[in-house]
């Protein structure tokens, strides 16, 4: 089968004023199936943002792709011109940002903001844009499509305006999606929904996603495969249920101790200190060679201080960037 | 344990417009009643718009309950008049949930945590520098960052600068208004320790204000839930996980996302 997206060594940096330039993102590369959800875990300055902006080359002026390969469906996007790529923005790639009341206009209703998305990219006949409109309020919500429709933003839930934007987002049946931290503004129960409600759109629609969190237990039954970053890398990439339950790369070991457990069996552990990663992950703390987390790292080895290190394959399809695997 | 703070059918009422301009009344807070023993903490939980924050402005004296009493050393602050609540606010703090906007980022480390006690006319200039220089050691911050501007700090750099601005005078109650939900899962684990580490030295009391249950069950010795402006349980933490009474309990613990624990048995590959 072939890949929707196929990521292949991209370099961002972006530019400042103090520092000539900073890597963001250094030699990352992943693919994603259609269909498939896509879990990319990273804490904040790990570089995830600047990963979904660079799909769609929406990266801020001091932002520069240094080098690398965006292919969608067989095509490089950053080759893309601009009127190319107008067409794949929220037509066959969507983004759905974390905040649901910062991305629609406070002032149009919302049935109105998914017409225009349409508009921009579909015919321009009415009664068709209108059609079409119903029917992606209908599939997010089949009880009060019609009063949702005609409401503004202001007078819905924060789970109801996320919904909004995922009505945008899969308006124009996109291949990809992208979700930049999604539930991060709303309530666990609310989150709860929104994150059957991905997994529905991926099972009747076919969409491929990438969802975007710093929370690992957002990802587990939501994601098929697990991309972790860290420092701009990728540091373990594999199958959501192994990563999760087996976690191979000492970063990724680490951050899911560092997550308090909740079970009775926590009982005993309640109100103790919780093991921690020393240090952190800020671009002044980064070593200048050799593997970015072995400064915080427990298992580190001479070898890591000086070169960078390579990635292992464990299975067929996971992936880890560590000398510990090497053989 | 002798409670520290008690809250009696405490009720607050917001007047507001409806979209035709007509007045109309929002009860946030519907006869909440509390318990807090001194050196405990109490995780407040529940869904947005239950009436955690309001909860917490009451209790900090932010903002005036309509109804009830709050009962905090023998005092009513409810009933207390506005130079009473002067003497009584810096002894219940308020920790917000966004560190970035909570903090001037322009003014130093060390002005910011020390102004609480300029605000008070409290110590001599250089008493003052060798308090906060003590604090910042305590929260984990370097001394030698104190003449930074706090922009230039990481999220969880300022939660704890934020925390070390609010020990400076030495608050009997902290309260923790969704303290950890902006910072990432590692320096969630950093600050959990520090608050924890605070609670055992200072024999501080919290009022740890959450969504998040699993933090929650972590840090506190007991739960409240609240739903529409209510409590409708209040229990020790084990027993709210392991028996949950209420449907907005059931619903919070049932949202909760988990992180799978067990290992995957090893197949060969």
């Amino acid at each position: 089968m072939a890949s929707v997206l196929e990521i292949q060594n991209l370099h961002v940096s972006y530019f400042s004023r103090e520092v000539r330039s900073r890597p963001v993102l250094s030699g990352v590369s992943f693919d994603l199936m259609p269909g498939e959800i896509l879990g990319v875990l990273g804490e904040s300055g790990s570089g995830k943002s600047t990963l979904a902006a660079s799909v769609l080359r929406l990266l801020p002026p001091n932002g520069q792709i240094g080098s690398g390969a965006v292919l969608f469906e067989g095509k490089n996007l950053l080759q893309a011109s601009s009127e190319e790529l107008r067409q794949i923005r929220g037509a066959r790639i969507a983004l759905i940002f974390q905040e649901p009341s910062l991305a629609l206009h406070p002032t149009i209703r919302v049935g109105e903001q998914v017409r225009r998305v349409l508009a921009a990219h579909q015919s321009s006949n009415k009664n068709v844009l209108y059609q079409r409109t119903h029917e992606v309020f209908n599939q997010l919500f089949p009880q009060d499509a019609d009063r949702i429709l005609r409401s503004y933003p202001h007078q819905l839930s924060g789970g109801q305006r996320q919904r909004v934007l995922i009505a945008q987002a899969i308006a124009c049946n996109p291949a990809l999606v992208i979700a930049d931290e999604p539930t991060a503004a709303l309530d666990p129960v609310t989150q709860m929904e929104v994150l059957r409600l991905f997994r529905t759109l991926r099972d009747k629609l076919g969409l491929a996603m990438i969802f975007i969190t710093h929370n690992p237990a957002l990802l587990s039954g939501v994601a098929d495969r697990i991309l972790i970053l860290y420092a701009g890398q990728v540091v373990e990439w594999g199958p959501a249920e192994t990563v999760l339950r087996s976690p191979k790369h000492p970063y990724t070991k680490a951050l899911f101790e560092s997550i308090p457990a909740i079970s009775e069996e926590s009982e005993k552990s309640r109100k103790s200190k919780l093991p921690v990663i020393p240090g952190n992950s800020s671009p002044s703390s980064l070593p200048l060679q050799g593997c970015s987390f072995e400064p915080r790292c427990t298992l580190r080895m001479d070898v890591c201080r000086e070169f960078e290190p390579p990635l292992v394959k464990l299975g067929r399809t996971h992936i880890v960037s560590c000398f510990k695997y090497k053989e | 344990m002798e409670p520290i703070l008690k809250v009696e059918n405490l009720g607050k009422r917001y007047a507001k417009r409806n979209l035709v301009g007509m007045p109309q009344e929002f009860l946030a807070l519907d006869s909440v009643s509390l318990t807090v023993s001194a050196g405990a903490t109490l995780a407040i939980v529940g869904e947005s718009g239950s009436g955690k924050s309001t909860l917490a402005s009451c209790i900090a004296c932010l903002e005036t309950p309509t109804a009830g009493n709050l009962w905090f050393e023998g005092r009513n602050l409810a009933q207390a008049t506005e130079s009473d609540l002067r003497k009584i606010r810096p002894q219940i703090q308020l920790i917000f949930p966004d560190p970035a906007s909570a903090l001037s980022p322009r003014w130093t480390i060390l002005d910011i945590v020390v102004e609480p006690l300029v605000l008070q006319g409290k110590l001599g200039r250089k008493q003052r520098a060798t308090r906060a220089f003590s604090l910042l050691e305590r929260v984990g911050l370097a001394a030698d960052m104190a003449e930074r501007p706090a922009a230039e700090l990481s999220g969880g750099q300022r939660q704890r600068l934020a925390i070390a601005r609010a020990l400076t005078l030495d608050p009997k109650i902290l309260i923790l208004d969704e303290a950890l939900s902006a910072l990432d899962c590692s320096t969630q684990a950093q600050i959990a320790n520090l608050l924890l580490e605070l609670q055992s030295s200072l024999a501080m009391t919290f009022l740890f204000i959450t969504h998040d249950l699993t933090m929650a069950a972590h840090l506190a010795d007991e739960i409240a839930v609240m739903s529409h402006g209510r409590i409708v349980e209040q229990a020790p933490s084990a027993e709210i996980l392991r028996n949950p009474r209420q449907d907005a309990a059931r619903q919070l613990l049932a949202a909760v996302p988990r992180l799978p624990r067990a290992p995957l048995p090893t197949t060969p590959q």
